[in-house]
């Protein structure tokens, strides 16, 4: 065991599945030489050689579909996408192709492709490098979608990923690179040395897809929630002097609809919460499935706390950001209905 | 021997440690470049692509073909655009490692690329920039203060706080939105060059991207488009040698050079130094003459050298030689532009030093005007106005939630 950020994990897992497997590549812009702008890839390319980590044109599309092609050849591509704000050039791969391949060949032809992309806000960066996509592509059949919260799920789920035989698009948030993150910006950053999920093991190990995590049990409210604001439903909860049963969702697809449904049916009060856009978020599927599967046990309507439905801005990071604030204020109020 | 295929993996000539090598980059003799008349076929003038136009010797000497005619008031008004340029940018990039704006990127070594462009532009021309050619704002005469408090996200800020820092825009001076999406531009200009043509009006459009852009599909569909329609619109390629941490090789630049590409469109193609303020002068007038007389698209090479990091967020002594900006052939745009206008007795040493500390002095006044409509951490907006321009009129679920917003703050 080791003590591992976010950053370490994940370049330890593709560090063990390079190792492990000579069908393994990764691909992308500056993740060679450099070691990635996020350093996720760093000593990657000078342990394993130039023919395995390889820095790409900057070209989305074109690293979507190069890794298709090297895929039905049967490697195992890695492919990072800088951004997840820059992965709309290689949408129609993802979609059309990538998606589609197993499905439109009867099963003939699949691509066991895995997109890393960083996601999410909280670094200052705009629009252009703050999205939280999942939900667009949680809505085409065939791609599986992962989101870590911490550095052990992180590199348990990664390995899976790029074991899978399907196509998964991994979005890591990037606030959590280096600490967790409570969603307090005017609070001392936080490494995660101290936090008990940066404990990784060095070597081989999976967090299989499709599985929740419970984070904290409790019996007022059930919170679902992956990714940052992970952390902050801890801090909500806290805030709020709220007992919540907070689900860390890591798999949008596949789901683990169980854990949910049993939750849920036990405090009867369910709040959604992600840092994505409300508006057709992913929020709203599970808010749906809560409904059709928990409607009786249900006390309160399921409350959903989100980004706005706007743009990120730069200079209101902190008020578009969904807090703890804005999540106790949910959690107060699905109690108050009963 | 067996013979099989082998990937290969484009290296630069040297990294950290090693001495700076540019044996790769092609010169020319000044002036040695034919300048063909603007209404050439392509198929008569694919030569223009390989070759480098330069009009500026080393010793600051010009030479024809490609000389424009500019005379001793043009040249300083190029120095002062040069010199403002590189002040700005000297104090933002001090300005972000005091964290008093989030986010900077420079355009050191490569700022004759866009004042150049700009000054050989119409004013009703417009121009599609990329993130690294805040030259246009500057010899369009966009107040300095203007360009800080977008950097600043205050409550003068023209993107009303939403952008990151150099995302900058003008509308009146006809300067399009700077896209942090690569590329995304290439084929808006060249959309912009076709209304234009629609309306029969003889304006023309002008887009940069980066070397390392080329590779995105949009650079496709734009000279796809430009050479189908011949829109009237000129597309630069500012080829600085690096994208982040890849050198130009991984764009594709180390068999034939990118404006080599354009010919395979049925578009011309012209490299040039893009150091050399009076070349990039006189290709860009060049360009435009063609454009403007129906003869359609331009491509333009601008070989050059990110003197400058990528950005704030980039340390590029972790992947490229010490020493590569002094190394590099085509040395200092301002630099030699001085040297020529001293030369033709345009200039003095003396009118420079004087020019360079009032321009100091102008900056760092604008920098205190900036600052009085709000910083960083007190923008002075009105956090609201997040919800307006989503779309034209608030709808309902955006008025629900800036009403969310608002009562928790009660």
């Amino acid at each position: 065991m080791a003590r591992m950020n976010m950053i370490q994990a994940l370049n330890s897992a593709t560090d063990v599945m390079l190792s492990r497997d000579p069908a393994v590549v990764v691909m992308g812009q500056d993740v060679g030489y450099f070691g990635g702008v996020f350093r996720v890839t760093e000593g990657l390319q000078r342990k394993h050689g130039e023919h395995r980590v390889l820095d790409s044109p900057i070209a989305e599309g074109g690293i979507v579909g190069t890794a298709i092609g090297m895929a039905v050849n049967g490697l195992r591509p890695i492919a990072e996408i800088q951004f997840a704000d820059y992965i709309y050039p290689g949408y129609d791969q993802i979609a059309s192709e990538l998606a589609r391949l197993r499905y439109r060949t009867g099963g003939d032809f699949f691509a066991p492709v895995t997109i890393r992309t960083p996601c999410g806000g909280g670094i200052r960066g705009g629009q252009t490098h703050s999205q939280s996509p999942e939900a667009i592509f949680t809505h085409i059949s065939g791609i599986k979608v992962v989101m870590p919260s911490n550095p052990y799920d992180a590199k348990g789920l990664l390995i899976s990923a790029i074991e899978d035989d399907d196509p998964v698009i991994f979005f890591e948030p990037k606030r959590i690179y280096n600490g967790p993150f409570e969603g307090y910006p005017d609070r001392p950053a936080v490494p995660w040395t101290s936090h008990p999920q940066s404990e990784v093991p060095e070597d081989y190990y999976t967090v299989p897809l499709g599985r929740a995590r419970t984070v904290v049990e409790g019996d007022e409210v059930t919170v679902l929630c992956y990714g940052t604001m992970v952390h902050v439903a801890e801090a909500a909860a806290e805030l709020a002097g709220i007992r919540c049963d907070i689900i860390d969702i890591r798999s949008m697809v596949p789901l683990d609809k169980e854990s949910i449904v049993e939750s849920v049916n036990r405090t009867g009060r369910c709040v959604v919460a992600h840092e994505a856009t409300r508006y057709n978020g992913f929020g709203a599927e599970l808010a749906a499935i809560v409904q059709e599967e928990c409607f009786y046990a249900l006390e309160a309507p399921v409350l959903r706390v989100a980004g706005w439905d706007t743009p990120y801005p730069h200079a209101f990071e902190w008020d578009y950001f969904p807090g703890p604030k804005r999540l106790a204020a949910a959690l107060e109020t699905v109690l108050e209905d009963a | 021997m067996t013979q099989r295929s082998r990937l290969h993996i484009p290296s630069p000539p040297a990294r950290p440690g090693d001495a700076p090598d540019f044996s790769y980059v092609e010169l020319s003799e000044a002036g040695s470049v034919r300048r063909p008349e603007a209404s050439a076929r392509v198929r008569d003038i694919e030569d223009l692509a390989t070759g480098l136009v330069q009009v500026l010797d080393d010793q600051g000497v010009a030479h024809d073909p490609w000389r424009p005619d500019l005379d001793a008031h043009d040249l300083q008004v190029a120095l002062r655009h040069l010199l403002l340029t590189r002040a700005y940018d000297d104090r933002m990039l001090r300005m972000q490692r005091q964290g008093k704006i989030s986010f900077y990127m420079q355009s050191r070594g490569e700022e004759a690329v866009a004042v150049a462009a700009a000054m050989a532009l119409q004013p009703k021309d417009m121009l599609f920039p990329s993130y690294r050619v805040q030259g246009l704002q500057i010899a369009r005469g966009r107040s300095l203060v203007d360009l800080m408090c977008q950097c600043l996200s205050n409550s003068k800020d023209m993107c009303k706080g939403r952008q990151m820092p150099i995302m900058y825009h003008w509308a009146r001076g006809n300067i399009f939105s700077v896209s942090g999406n690569l590329t995304t531009q290439y084929p808006q200009a060249v959309g912009w060059a076709m209304g234009a043509a629609i309306k029969g009006e003889d304006h023309v459009a002008a887009s940069w991207i980066g070397e390392g852009s080329s590779a995105e599909a949009d650079f496709h569909h734009a000279l796809t488009f430009a050479a189908v329609y011949q829109a009237p619109v000129i597309l630069n390629v500012v080829n600085n040698q690096w994208a982040i941490s890849t050198f130009q090789g991984f764009a594709g630049g180390e068999r034939r050079s990118f404006a080599a590409r354009a010919p395979g469109y049925g578009i011309p193609g012209i490299r040039v130094d893009g150091n050399d303020f009076l070349a990039v002068y006189a290709v860009t007038a060049w360009a435009a003459e063609r454009a403007r007389a129906g003869h359609g698209p331009t491509m333009i090479e601008l070989v050059t050298y990110r003197a400058s990091a990528h950005s704030t967020s980039d340390d590029p002594s972790r992947y490229r030689p010490e020493g590569e900006v002094e190394a590099w052939p085509l040395g200092d745009p301002l630099e030699r532009l001085k040297q020529h206008a001293i030369a033709e007795g345009a200039w003095t040493e003396a009118q420079h030093e004087a020019l360079a500390q009032t321009q100091a002095e102008h900056v760092a006044q604008c920098w205190e005007e900036a600052q009085q409509y709000g910083t960083t951490a007190d923008p002075q907006l009105d956090k609201n106005e997040m919800f307006e321009d989503v779309f034209k009129d608030i709808p309902a679920h955006l008025i629900d939630q800036r009403e969310q917003m608002r009562g928790l703050e009660d």
